[in-house]
């Protein structure tokens, strides 16, 4: 079974380490935050200039000066920290953030991404992803394997317009866990239940699919 | 006004000598931290063919959006400009011209145009549309292309609180791109929620200093929440 947008997000969370500074993007990543492992500190970056991200407020809680990057409504966490849209980028540019988790219409054997527009229909910018793919050297993309029409997402060639070039090593789908490296698509894991015929079938990139893939575990 | 006093009586004296085709640069990050009535002021004014250095793009009836059905932007230079459909509809006709440009890069744009600096290199959109027509180089084996600064006429900035000098302290995240904004305008126009006398701020703890403030207005707010999402309160951390 292809996991669900929690499973997705809950092996991200085992990539975690103590004492990471992560940044997590709109949508599947966010919910990364929900799965940290008991024990395990980990500061959340949001990067309208804020560091140690809390949990959303009540509605007591609620202040219009603290959003995040999602222009939600958000907590600080114990030992946060303020900062300027530059002084935000400078830590992720200068590749200071340790993981960082973001969405994709797009990935190919290059580590190419495309997450920011589809000429024509989505136009509505890039915001962070550029910066955030081009800075950190650490970077899961979370995605569906394939469109609902079953049409791959991992491809030879991204055919949207570029958010980054050569600079994605690492994607979990809906399917499967992946590294690219040398120009190729490299099974590592495979979501339980899902076979490695099925996985090769959606992946129009070359795939490589060495000795026993494991299933995930949660 | 005299010697450091930054303090302006209204909202019109604050926006004097904005005319038509200007550049104007404003801080903020969606509806935070955006100086609302100096945009009500432009909106009032009915400036026209006016370039826009912001992050976004406001909504349909606040921030910077409200500028948009007089069509007193002409061009807006932006990370993310969704949330918005008479924005969509003008960019989509050929209205209203769009430079989209990543988050960091814009906030850098900004940085090093008011610190006199008129480029930069930086990886983010090496090989990507932003790279397009731009000069490209390598350190140490990366790949990175040149961004030029940007400055603006005008600075249109939200702070929390202000001394008359112009030194001001932002609150949380509505800081985001305002210290910025405020360094890259040739005429920095700041509204505040709250003037004091000089010395009763810590100078310590200014986050922008009088230096690049010209014009200070104290407003009331709105502050509207573009995304309200909460936690029922009896749930703990």
């Amino acid at each position: 079974m292809a996991l669900s947008r929690e499973q997705i997000a809950q092996r991200v969370a085992q990539e975690l380490q103590d004492g990471y500074y992560v940044n997590l993007g709109i949508g599947i990543p966010t919910l990364v935050a929900n799965y940290v492992p008991q024990g395990m500190e980990v500061m959340l970056q949001s990067e309208n200039g804020l560091l140690g991200m809390g949990q959303f407020p009540t509605e007591e809680e609620i202040d219009a000066d603290l959003i995040n990057a999602g222009k939600q409504t958000v907590t600080m966490a114990t030992g946060a920290s303020i900062f300027d849209s530059a002084e935000s980028f400078a830590m992720i540019r200068g590749g200071h953030v340790d993981l960082t988790v973001l969405g994709a219409f797009e990935v190919d054997v290059n580590g190419n991404i495309a997450s920011y527009m589809i000429p024509g229909k989505l136009i509505k910018g890039m915001g962070g992803a550029m910066d955030l793919v081009a800075g950190a050297d650490n970077i899961i993309v979370t995605m569906t394997h394939a469109s609902k029409h079953g049409v791959s997402k991992l491809l030879s060639n991204c055919s949207l317009p570029l958010t980054g070039k050569g600079c994605i090593k690492k994607v979990l789908t809906d399917l499967a866990l992946i590294e690219i490296k040398e120009g190729k698509f490299h099974l590592l894991e495979r979501a339980p239940g899902v076979s490695v015929e099925e996985i090769k079938n959606l992946t129009e990139g070359e795939l490589v699919v060495s000795g026993d893939i494991p299933e995930m575990t949660f | 006004m005299a010697g450091f006093d930054k303090v302006v009586s209204s909202y019109e004296e604050a926006m004097a000598g904005l005319s038509d085709n200007m550049t104007v640069i404003s801080g903020g990050f969606g509806l935070c931290g955006i100086a609302e009535n100096l945009i009500n002021e432009i909106q009032r004014k009915g400036t026209k063919g006016l370039t826009f250095v912001s992050n976004n793009c406001g909504v349909d009836d606040f921030g910077l959006g409200i500028l948009l059905p007089n069509r007193q932007i002409k061009k807006i230079i932006a990370s993310y400009v969704g949330e918005n459909a008479e924005f969509e509809r003008q960019m989509m006709a050929g209205e209203l011209e769009v430079e989209l440009t990543p988050q960091g890069t814009l906030a850098e744009k900004m940085r090093a145009g008011g610190a006199g600096i008129p480029a930069f290199f930086t990886a983010t959109g090496y090989g990507t549309p932003v790279a397009e027509g731009k000069e490209e180089r390598q350190f140490n084996g990366r790949d990175y292309i040149l961004e030029e600064s940007i400055t603006g006429d005008f600075a249109i900035v939200k702070a929390w609180k202000a001394d008359r000098y112009g030194n001001l302290v932002f609150r949380k995240t509505a800081r985001n791109f305002n210290p910025l904004a405020a360094t890259a305008g040739k005429i920095t126009v700041v509204e505040v929620e709250e003037i004091v006398e000089p010395g009763e701020l810590d100078p310590d703890q200014i986050h922008t200093p009088g230096i690049y403030v010209d014009r200070l207005i104290q407003g009331t707010f709105e502050k509207r929440i573009e995304q309200r999402t909460v936690r029922p309160s009896d749930t703990e951390a």
